[in-house]
């Protein structure tokens, strides 16, 4: 076990660097960021002061060593699209990004797993087949366009929420949260279903698969002939063994939210760090490419990290394997 | 035989003999484009911004001329702009499906085949690769390639540049697939005798076992397919994929988006339509040769 957390940890730090590799090269060779900030009719003055400030006339390898210096301490240097430092960008924009994430992977969580219960135990049954056809259509169907819809019904036609921005914000210490006024959940509430709607299907698909397999299973046969509850067979007993997997997968696609959140995020104008990258890609604006790429790799490698434990602690059978 | 059969189960199928049908149809009226459209909507010459925002299938109000899907802001007819929209879908779909095919075949042929150091490194690559979305790849090449060509240039390479992103971010499923499999032919009897009667490795690789990797490769391609058109059409919605001169079915739909407030829903709502049309029949297309060429998945 401990070997394999190391391993993990390993490949981890692998992915880390060699993330902060490209982050780098991307830095030293794409764009000509002075000329972006500066604009056509800057003199040679201008140009050298500004180099010098964003140290881009030092060699190679002493670039790369200040790089990674800077950030290891959190600065991720200056954003050529809005000349202010990268890591403020970020920070503000966090809280709207994370908030979107949590709430739709619970939402995602909640409604997958009763869904695929619900499916897996009604096999067959009217509305377990209409689930079923319904969430390969919301497969089947990009982000966007869903994101799309549902401000066509929900914000054009019936006038419920609103299409766009984050609304409701309250100051909590340094974190502006919008889960404490009616207002701010009305806004939040579409891009949240936009978000976690694959998330769902996938979830509710899996549930359903493995609770098929799992009640096919002799000691839930064995269950009910002891004569035991049927509410206490499938969700004291069945339930149990799906959650495994369930949890592997959700916790994967937690790290899928965070990616995805960018398409949600330009659809509803949501002023999360996603807008904010797609806004950089367009621009070109390296540093913020370069750091948001850092942010979601520690994201993915903390969330694949978290899983693997997660899988250890509940499945006593795989803590054997150490001993092979 | 193979083909008898194989028509045999897709009849038996109608679900995806109605997809095959679809898909059939949609890439038909890609590639016939400039046949089909009534109009051309990419020639300014041929627009008369007085046809804007006609409604489908209602006489203009001032023209009088009629639409069978309506028009848009400036006057375009929006059947023609799909149809044109299409093509650019399928075309830079297909060309990253086949960049990812090229790119995953050969790595995962060498990297089964060879093994040893080469062999981790690539897996290691694709394990990196798929710590991460593939759209988030896709968006990182695109904005790297944007900040290396020059300005005036970017329109020009917009759709090849996205076909390389897309392409270079779907490869892995492809290499570790044809690892699988090669992992298995190469310890085959004909793969010995090719070896004694002095073949070289390049000709046992290329010749002998990547025909035998090919039904796999032909099933992933498909899906891959659904998800490229999609992330082209995610990546143009963005913002970031094909220009407006250029559009594809995303950029039709980023920009129809627009009209949704005032009113003019059929801008975007016909070109959506398309692309969810076009993605759900690739999608069951390939789950259904999945399932023809591997019983055992069902």
């Amino acid at each position: 076990m401990l070997l394999l957390i190391i391993r993990r940890l390993a490949l981890g730090l692998l992915v880390l660097s060699v993330v902060a590799f490209i982050s780098f090269v991307m830095f030293t060779y794409v764009g000509d960021p002075v000329q972006s900030m500066l604009g056509q009719e800057a003199t040679v003055a201008d140009r050298e002061a500004l180099m010098e400030r964003l140290g881009l006339n030092d060699p190679f390898f002493v670039q790369f060593g200040k790089f990674l210096g800077r950030i290891l301490q959190g600065d991720f240097g200056v954003s050529y699209r809005l000349s202010r430092p990268v890591n403020q960008l970020i920070l503000e924009r966090l809280p709207a990004t994370l908030e979107l994430a949590l709430v739709s992977a619970l939402f995602a969580s909640v409604f997958g797993l009763i869904l695929g219960l619900y499916t897996a135990i009604n096999r067959g049954g009217l509305i377990a087949n209409f689930i079923m056809s319904t969430s390969l259509i919301g497969v089947s169907l990009p982000t966007f366009l869903i994101g799309i819809l549902l401000i066509w019904v929900f914000s054009v036609e019936l006038g419920w929420f609103p299409s766009f921005g984050r609304r409701g914000l309250v100051d909590v210490g340094l974190w502006q949260t919008g889960l404490l006024t009616i207002e701010g959940w009305k806004s939040l509430l579409l891009p949240a279903l936009t978000l976690g709607l694959y998330q769902m299907t996938l979830i509710m698909r899996l549930v359903r698969s493995e609770m098929i397999q799992v009640l096919g299973s002799d000691f839930i046969r064995f269950s009910r002939a002891r004569g035991l509850k049927e509410r206490q067979v499938l969700f004291a007993h069945a339930l149990k063994n799906t959650l495994i997997p369930v949890i592997t997968v959700a916790g994967l696609q937690l790290g899928t939210i965070v990616a995805f959140a960018v398409v949600t995020e330009t659809v509803f104008q949501w002023p999360g760090v996603g807008l904010l990258f797609i806004n950089s890609v367009a621009f070109p604006d390296v540093p913020v490419m370069a750091a948001y790429l850092l942010l979601v790799a520690v994201v993915f490698v903390v969330i694949n990290l978290i899983v693997d434990l997660t899988y250890f602690m509940i499945d006593p059978r795989l803590r054997l394997d150490d001993k092979r | 035989m193979f083909k008898s059969d194989f028509v045999q189960a897709l009849l038996r199928s109608p679900v995806s003999l109605v997809a095959l049908v679809l898909v059939i149809i949609l890439v038909g009226s890609a590639i016939f484009a400039p046949w089909i459209a009534p109009h051309r909507p990419f020639d300014p010459s041929s627009l008369n911004l007085m046809d804007g925002f006609t409604k489908p299938m209602e006489p203009n109000m001032f023209t009088g001329n009629v639409f069978l899907l309506g028009t848009d802001d400036q006057g375009r007819d929006v059947f023609s702009t799909i149809l044109y929209g299409l093509r650019i879908s399928l075309l830079v779909g297909g060309a990253a499906v086949g960049l990812a095919l090229i790119i995953g075949v050969t790595l995962g042929l060498v990297s089964g085949f060879v093994g040893g150091w080469v062999d981790s490194v690539i897996m290691r690559i694709a394990d990196i690769q798929m710590t991460f979305p593939s759209i988030l790849i896709a968006l990182l090449i695109f904005g790297v390639a944007k900040g290396l060509t020059p300005v005036d240039q970017r329109d020009n390479v917009a759709l090849l540049v996205l076909i390389l992103s897309i392409g270079l971010s779907e490869w892995v499923p492809f290499a570790r697939t044809v690892r699988g499999v090669t992992l298995v032919e190469r310890e085959k009897d004909y793969v010995a005798s090719a070896q004694l009667i002095g073949l070289s490795r390049l000709t046992i690789l290329f010749r002998h076992i990547l025909p035998n990797v090919l039904s796999p490769v032909l099933v992933i391609a498909t899906i891959m397919l659904a998800l490229a058109i999609i992330a082209e059409a995610t990546l143009s919605f963005l913002g970031v994929g094909a220009p407006p001169t250029k559009p594809s079915l995303g950029t039709l739909i980023r920009v129809g988006q627009d009209f949704l407030f005032s009113g003019e829903w059929w801008i975007l709502f016909f070109p959506a339509a398309t692309l969810l049309v076009l993605a759900l029949s690739t999608n069951l297309l390939g789950d259904w040769l999945r399932d023809y060429f591997n019983p055992n998945l069902k």
